[in-house]
């Protein structure tokens, strides 16, 4: 990239060369700005961090110094469980290293049936369907159910695997402002009493850590007429007095209709899933694109999931270690002068808020000194432009070393003049 | 005054908390461009829009609407739409 690239920010404004069409790059060009030059000012870049070597659920190796990890969703820390870990060895063994394959064709091996039955014994529901990521799970589940000629109505905030099913869906998109029930409320009124609605929510809000109002969407979308997916992504494993999620937490699971998550958070590797009692749903395995369209996880990949899944049903103690750590790190942090994402611990995130990118990469970087590890974000991922540092905290971080984070915050706090 | 004269006003009344540049309006006044709204001004635009007229402007709408003008048009289809 010159610097002559740089200074024309508009396409328009640089005439194509004759004979040759605009470059499509020159799309990307006011963010290539923005990166140099926040990296001209000397910070290191806070998207390019190398794991050396990982440690445990807490601890890895970076630029060759010990960190602890507080921004990883790890929240069940179950990536090194032994029994785990043993499952997924013993797949690679006896099942190879990939099925290279589709669910539909060659993809679908005993492990993924196992993982299955895991997740629909964990919910308690009829059916589950496990796709290759989170992503393609709210890709897959979205696009396929809400099509042409309905409707879909989300929370403003919502995460991009969401907005990018809505849109491969065909269907009507309609946004209200986040968490706000007589928004909805009002949106779902003015929809055709005929056509089809989908309602999705977020348990936890991932950027600020902040919980829904299942119980009151929930009543409205149904009163409405309306199915119900709820994206328990950031709540499986820990809100929820067996793990369940914020629906659980709030009485509603037999309400909504699906419930969509993740095994890249608390069950602690890489997958997605959609469970659900719809007396149809297993039609979806024929005509959900991004399940059909790509290859199965891997043996060892299902093993894992279906394992940690299993132990996260009886992880109670864990859960209740995991809830302290996240009110000790808020109170902590909010006592020290930290601006956050809430008032009160809602989540095991916790979303401390930056003055500007400039603040917020500069903080990250005399954490990441200090020997601390947390997510550095920034628009358009995060609502109201906010950049933020945002922390998730891991059910096998010691009393200790939540202590330990704090005097971290505490010194590149001031090092850097967030907090006086 | 036409139906579409009182929806322009109106929607010119909605516009003017948002109008910090106190462009002037007319039907080629562009959110983007001359108004520089970001999407979350947007966003809050068109609750008040959609609350004041009580009707939906879908996202998939708000593609296709660039100019003050198109706005105006697709309230007043929608509005006659439902009668």
């Amino acid at each position: 990239m010159t610097e002559a690239g740089i200074d024309s920010l508009d396409p328009a404004a640089a005439p194509a060369p004759e004979g040759h069409g605009r470059d499509l790059f020159s799309k990307f060009d006011p963010l290539i700005a923005q990166r140099e030059g926040l990296l001209a000012t000397g910070l290191k870049d806070p998207f390019g961090l190398v794991m050396e070597k990982v440690l445990s659920p807490t601890r890895a190796i970076c630029n060759g110094k010990e960190t602890i990890l507080l921004g990883t969703y790890n929240y069940m820390g179950m990536t090194f469980d032994a029994d785990v870990i043993a499952a997924g060895k013993k797949a690679l063994d006896e099942f190879g290293s990939g099925t290279t394959g589709s669910r539909v064709l060659n993809g679908t091996y005993q492990g993924h049936k196992e993982c299955e039955d895991a997740l629909k014994d964990f919910y308690g529901m009829d059916h589950a369907m496990v796709f290759s990521t989170g992503y393609q799970a709210n890709l897959g589940i979205i696009s396929t159910i809400a099509g042409k000629g309905d409707y879909v109505v989300l929370d403003i905030d919502s995460h991009a695997s969401i907005y990018d099913g809505c849109k491969m869906g065909d269907a009507e998109i309609v946004a209200f402002r986040h968490n706000d029930v007589s928004a909805l409320e009002k949106r779902l009124a003015r929809i055709p009493a005929d056509a089809g609605k989908l309602v999705v929510l977020e348990g936890v809000y991932s950027m600020l850590g902040d919980v829904a109002p299942l119980k009151e969407m929930v009543a409205v979308s149904k009163a409405a007429g309306a199915m119900v997916l709820v994206d328990e992504a950031h709540s499986m494993g820990f809100i929820g007095e067996n793990g369940r999620g914020v629906v659980e937490a709030q009485g509603v699971l037999d309400d909504v209709d699906f419930v969509i998550g993740t095994f890249s958070k608390s069950v602690g590797t890489v997958g997605g899933f959609c469970v659900s009692n719809h007396p149809k749903f297993e039609i979806l395995r024929l005509v959900c694109r991004p399940y059909v369209f790509t290859a199965s996880l891997p043996p060892s990949v299902v093993a894992t999931a279906a394992t940690s899944i299993r132990k996260l049903m009886h992880g109670s103690d864990k859960r209740a270690h995991l809830w302290e750590n996240s009110k000790r790190l808020h109170g902590g942090l909010k006592a020290l002068g930290f601006q956050l994402g809430t008032d009160e611990p809602q989540s095991a995130i916790i979303a401390v808020i930056m003055p500007d990118l400039e603040k917020g990469a500069a903080m990250w970087e005399a954490l990441l000194t200090e020997g601390l590890y947390v997510n550095l974000a920034r628009p358009p991922a995060t609502p109201a432009n906010m950049t933020l540092l945002r922390c998730s905290l891991c059910a096998e971080h010691s009393a200790a070393e939540v202590g330990e984070i704090l005097a971290m915050f505490e010194r590149a706090g001031k090092a850097t003049g967030v907090i006086g | 005054m036409t139906d579409r004269d009182q929806t322009f006003d109106k929607v010119a009344e909605l516009i003017a908390p948002f109008n910090k540049k106190n462009a002037a309006l007319t039907d080629t006044t562009t959110f983007a461009g001359d108004l520089e709204w970001d999407s979350l001004v947007v966003m809050d635009f068109v609750a008040s829009v959609e609350d004041e007229f009580d009707i939906l402007i879908t996202m998939n709408m708000q593609a296709e609407i660039e100019t003050v003008g198109q706005l105006v048009d697709a309230i007043e289809a929608l509005r006659n739409s439902e009668q």
